[in-house]
């Protein structure tokens, strides 16, 4: 039984070793290597942190790091503001089968790929797009407004593509919130706004930050909507990750780039679990 | 602020034109894309130029249809096929992995679940050209070597299905593990009180009782990797899944085709969805 | 003098079903008043009716003489211990209990002072730094009273408080509920389903039932003179017997059960031969004699046969089967005499008309 026991654990161990060593270890391992790496000529390398100071100086490349980094974090913040009030109503307001369909709506937009949800802010936000028709025809413009290719509509987009992230875990977590403590905190004498800052966001603390968590991350990693959406001068860092590997074949620089926006979303995260003393286990698990 | 705590009518009223408000702006993009699939132009967008079926079934240029167009019909068998290939791959480690956080202690299992939760924090864009620089330096190696091009390890889908794989399995591992700790060790216990062997005990009593969560997440990891981007679009060769292959149109100028696709891709998921929920009802 | 609290025709009615009946009540200053009803009678519409988390159908509540219907539930003069505390678990105990304070903006330095006192007084002192779910149920059972006793409010509403802990907790926390009551000398409601926390605790207590209160008294005056079926089969527990009455003389009259049976019973009064009656007889006002001689000063005299014994220590009871076929409880006198009692033994029973209640009207 033992042996066997040894067989089974070994055998169950093994396509977990080679998932996370194979494709989450060594390729990131190899990835912080080859961004650590010089090309002499072809095919001769040498150890330097050139790609970094590269990456450190040249003032586009910081600038875009920067602001992907901050509108990240604006659309997580904006994300939440959001989402908090429509989490609530669905938990704590709404009963029975209205509760159910409006969650189940919330999820509907999600089963739809990014790119289609992309598309569609297209079709509205454009030049010829229906809500510059509908100001036409409301007298509000007098000529073609465009609302795409600029911070506005990158942020809608953000925003839009996240919501669900957010919405979840809120949703879960107020539920798990007893109505009578609601109740005790007016009983005692609180008010809306007590009630809210010291009972209702202290429970949900622990959803509002796995929905930040996982929102940022989407943001910072978001290529679809800062490309579709955003405007020609404004850069984000994926985007030039994808420009030093496919268009101009700079792995070296690329991987560097790559391993800048780990490092910034680790901290982030690390930042966010370590101010509201969870852990990962916690948050995603 | 619920229910029983009395509110003026003001408050409600504003609460709840917000709620509105809100699944309004939920619905939008999605409902523009799905009207304009229908408008007889060549173009997404206003003017309303008449409704036609045309960009779903039209033969003829302009309007071909999207049952007639090849390059994204072809498109729609590659994503299946690496959807498939993702969905069962990811949920059977998936399943193996719930197993093993379920039922053994061992050194350094923290460690490894922590590992195991990275891929979601881990943006997909990286995990792809993680994935790219590994597997061409691997099939650099190779060529030093013995003088042999792997083609599998350059882009291509083999590419691909590894770098969806890589993330989908961790939440295929969630939604097991999930179903896994609200099993009754005592059921097993009692089938092998009846004789069962472990490997039979497991396979009729603990098997189907994860079943809901295993179709679950097959359904959620076919949905998943259908609609991947970032991790794909690293990682592509010359067959481009539906999304990549959207993605190149959309960027060149769109014609209502698109909504179409997009449309009949609302309708599929919707329905995988729904089925889902149906299974799982029952 | 004005009660503290004071419920005038109270009536909730929810779409079809009316929970609460037309009920008043008052209760008055520094009393512990319980209302005592089985589960779905409206007792927990009437306490969320008085804190303030449903609005009356019509009716009024008064708070002092005030009404207080227009006042959100924040700003009235009482406390509720909910059913499962509520105590917030995202808060250290002193933050719990000083939650009302600060709402009412009272200096940081003061409240300390007043949640230390109130430790102390529940008898926890120095416990204010820990987390709420590192208690025990009977400290979280003082904390979330002490919660609402810093705000000093005209009424403490007590929602089943103590329906969450085991049987020994709950002996223990009855006595010390009367006791935490008169050391605060603050007006208690407090519902219940469990006659006994009713009994011991209260001053005054109403049974209610399907909405309407069945009668209202002191413990005393419930169990030894219900004025309705309900009551008297609610409170304790009681032998009964269906039947027609053959004869009345004043309070005392004469009941010819179903079973054939003559009983002798008192009443309140309003029953003439002929009516239909039921009568209740308690297991502990009936007497166990070994031989009908012993019994031969009491109304009512049966002789029957044991069928089991029920031994649950001073509860024990006998169920003795009587010529009729028909089962009856006795309670088993722990005084020895019964000791040797075993079953299949020939015994005599009897209880005066005094002890048998009974009411007209059913069956």
């Amino acid at each position: 039984m033992r042996a066997q026991s040894r067989i089974a654990f070994i055998l169950l161990l093994t396509p977990l070793l080679l998932w996370l060593g194979l494709l989450i270890l060594i390729p990131h391992i190899d990835m912080a290597l080859i961004s650590l790496r010089e090309r002499i000529s072809f095919g001769v390398y040498e150890t330097s942190l050139l790609q970094y100071q590269k990456a450190l100086t040249e003032p586009l490349y910081l600038r875009t790091f920067w602001r992907t980094a901050v509108m990240s974090v604006l659309a997580t913040a904006i994300t939440l503001l959001i989402a908090f009030p429509v989490a609530y109503y669905i938990a704590k307001m709404a009963r029975g089968r209205l509760q159910q369909v409006l969650f189940m709506l919330c999820l509907i937009p999600f089963y739809v790929s990014e790119l289609v949800r992309t598309f569609g802010w297209m079709i509205l936000l454009r030049e010829t797009g229906l809500i510059s028709n509908l100001l036409q025809w409301a007298g509000l413009a007098d000529q073609p407004v465009e609302m795409l290719y600029n911070d506005a509509a990158m942020m809608v987009g953000l925003v839009y593509t996240s919501m669900l992230f957010m919405v979840v875990p809120l949703v879960t977590t107020l539920e798990s919130l007893d109505d009578s403590v609601v109740e005790a905190g007016y009983d005692l004498g609180g008010n809306g706004l007590s009630v809210l800052r010291e009972i209702i966001i202290p429970h949900a603390m622990p959803g509002i930050v796995s929905g930040c968590i996982v929102v940022f991350m989407l943001s910072l990693g978001n290529y679809l909507t800062p490309t579709m959406l955003g405007g020609k001068d404004s850069l984000w860092f994926t985007e030039m990750i994808y420009n030093q590997f496919i268009v101009r074949s700079n792995w070296e620089l690329g991987a560097a780039f790559g391993f800048m926006l780990l490092v910034l979303s680790s901290v982030i995260v690390w930042g966010m679990l370590r101010l509201t003393g969870r852990t990962l286990q916690e948050t995603m698990g | 602020m619920i229910p029983t705590i009395p509110r003026s009518r003001a408050f409600r009223l504003i609460y709840g034109s917000y709620v509105l408000a809100f699944f309004l702006y939920l619905a939008l993009p999605l409902t523009v894309v799905a009207v304009f699939a229908f408008n007889d132009s060549q173009f997404p967008s206003l003017p309303w130029e008449g409704f036609t079926w045309n960009w779903f079934f039209g033969e003829d240029r302009p309007q071909i249809g999207v049952f007639h167009e090849r390059g994204i019909l072809r498109a729609v068998g590659t994503s299946a096929f690496v959807a498939l290939c993702v969905a069962v791959l990811s949920v059977s480690v998936g399943t193996t992995n719930a197993f093993l956080f379920n039922r053994y202690d061992f050194r350094g299992k923290g460690l490894l679940y922590v590992l195991m939760l990275l891929p979601l924090v881990i943006p997909g864009i990286v995990l792809g050209i993680s994935i790219l620089v590994f597997s061409s330096t691997l099939a650099n190696g190779i060529w030093d070597l013995a003088q042999m091009d792997i083609q599998a390890l350059r882009p291509g889908l083999l590419l691909v299905i590894l770098g969806q794989f890589s993330f989908i399995t961790t939440i295929a591992t969630l939604v097991i593990t999930a179903r896994l700790q609200k099993f009754d060790r005592t059921l097993e216990e009692a089938a092998l009180n009846l004789g069962a062997t472990r490997l039979v005990a497991v396979r009729t009593i603990t098997l189907p009782f994860l079943m809901p969560a295993m179709i679950g997440a097959v359904v959620v990891a076919f949905l998943m990797s259908f609609e991947n981007f970032n991790t794909t679009l690293m990682l592509v060769g010359s067959d481009a899944p539906l999304t990549i292959a959207m993605f190149d149109r959309l960027k060149e100028g769109s014609t209502p085709l698109l909504n179409a696709v997009s449309l009949l891709l609302m309708l599929g998921s919707s329905l995988l969805a729904l089925l889902v929920i149906l299974f799982q009802r029952r | 003098m004005t009660p503290d609290l004071a419920c005038v025709d109270l009536v909730k009615r929810f779409d079809e079903t009316t929970a609460v009946d037309n009920v008043s009540f008052s209760v008055p200053p520094g009393s512990f008043f319980s209302i005592l009803g089985p589960s779905g009678c409206g007792k927990t519409t009437i306490m969320r009716m008085i804190a303030g988390f449903l609005d009356p159908t019509s009716g009024d509540i008064r708070i002092k003489g005030r009404s207080v219907l227009d006042t959100p539930p924040n700003k009235r003069p009482v406390n509720m211990v909910f059913q499962h505390l509520a105590l917030f678990p995202m808060m250290t105990i002193a933050e719990n209990i000083g939650y009302g304070l600060r709402r009412q903006k009272m200096p940081k330095d003061q409240i300390a002072r007043k949640v230390d006192a109130a430790l102390e007084r529940i008898g926890l002192p120095g416990i204010g730094a820990r987390k709420v779910d590192e208690l025990s149920g009977g400290q979280k059972q003082r904390v979330a009273i002490a919660r609402c006793m810093v705000l000093e409010p005209d009424v403490l509403l007590l929602d089943e408080p103590l329906g969450a802990l085991d049987l020994k907790l709950r002996e223990h926390m009855k006595v010390e509920l009367k006791a935490l009551q008169a050391a605060f000398d603050t007006t208690f409601v407090y519902i219940t389903h469990d006659q006994s926390e009713a009994l011991v605790m209260s001053d005054q207590i109403a049974v209610m039932n399907a909405g309407r209160f069945e009668q209202v008294g002191t413990g005393q005056d419930l169990y030894y003179r219900p004025e309705t079926p309900f009551v008297a089969g609610f409170i304790g527990e009681a032998n009964r017997w269906k039947g027609r009455i053959e004869r009345a003389e004043g309070d005392v009259l004469q009941l010819r059960a179903e079973t054939g049976l003559a009983i002798r019973a008192t009443t309140a009064g309003g029953l003439a031969a002929g009516d239909r009656a039921e009568i209740f007889v308690r297991p502990e006002s009936i007497r166990l004699a070994g031989s009908a001689g012993a019994l031969s000063d009491v109304d009512n005299h049966l002789q029957g046969r044991v069928t089991s014994i029920l031994f649950n220590g001073a509860a024990s009871r006998v169920l003795v089967e009587d010529e009729a076929g028909e089962t009856l409880e006795v309670t088993l006198p722990q005084s020895g005499e019964f000791a040797s009692l075993q079953r299949g033994d020939t015994v005599h029973i009897g209880w005066g008309a005094a002890q048998a209640s009974c009411f007209g009207g059913q069956g």
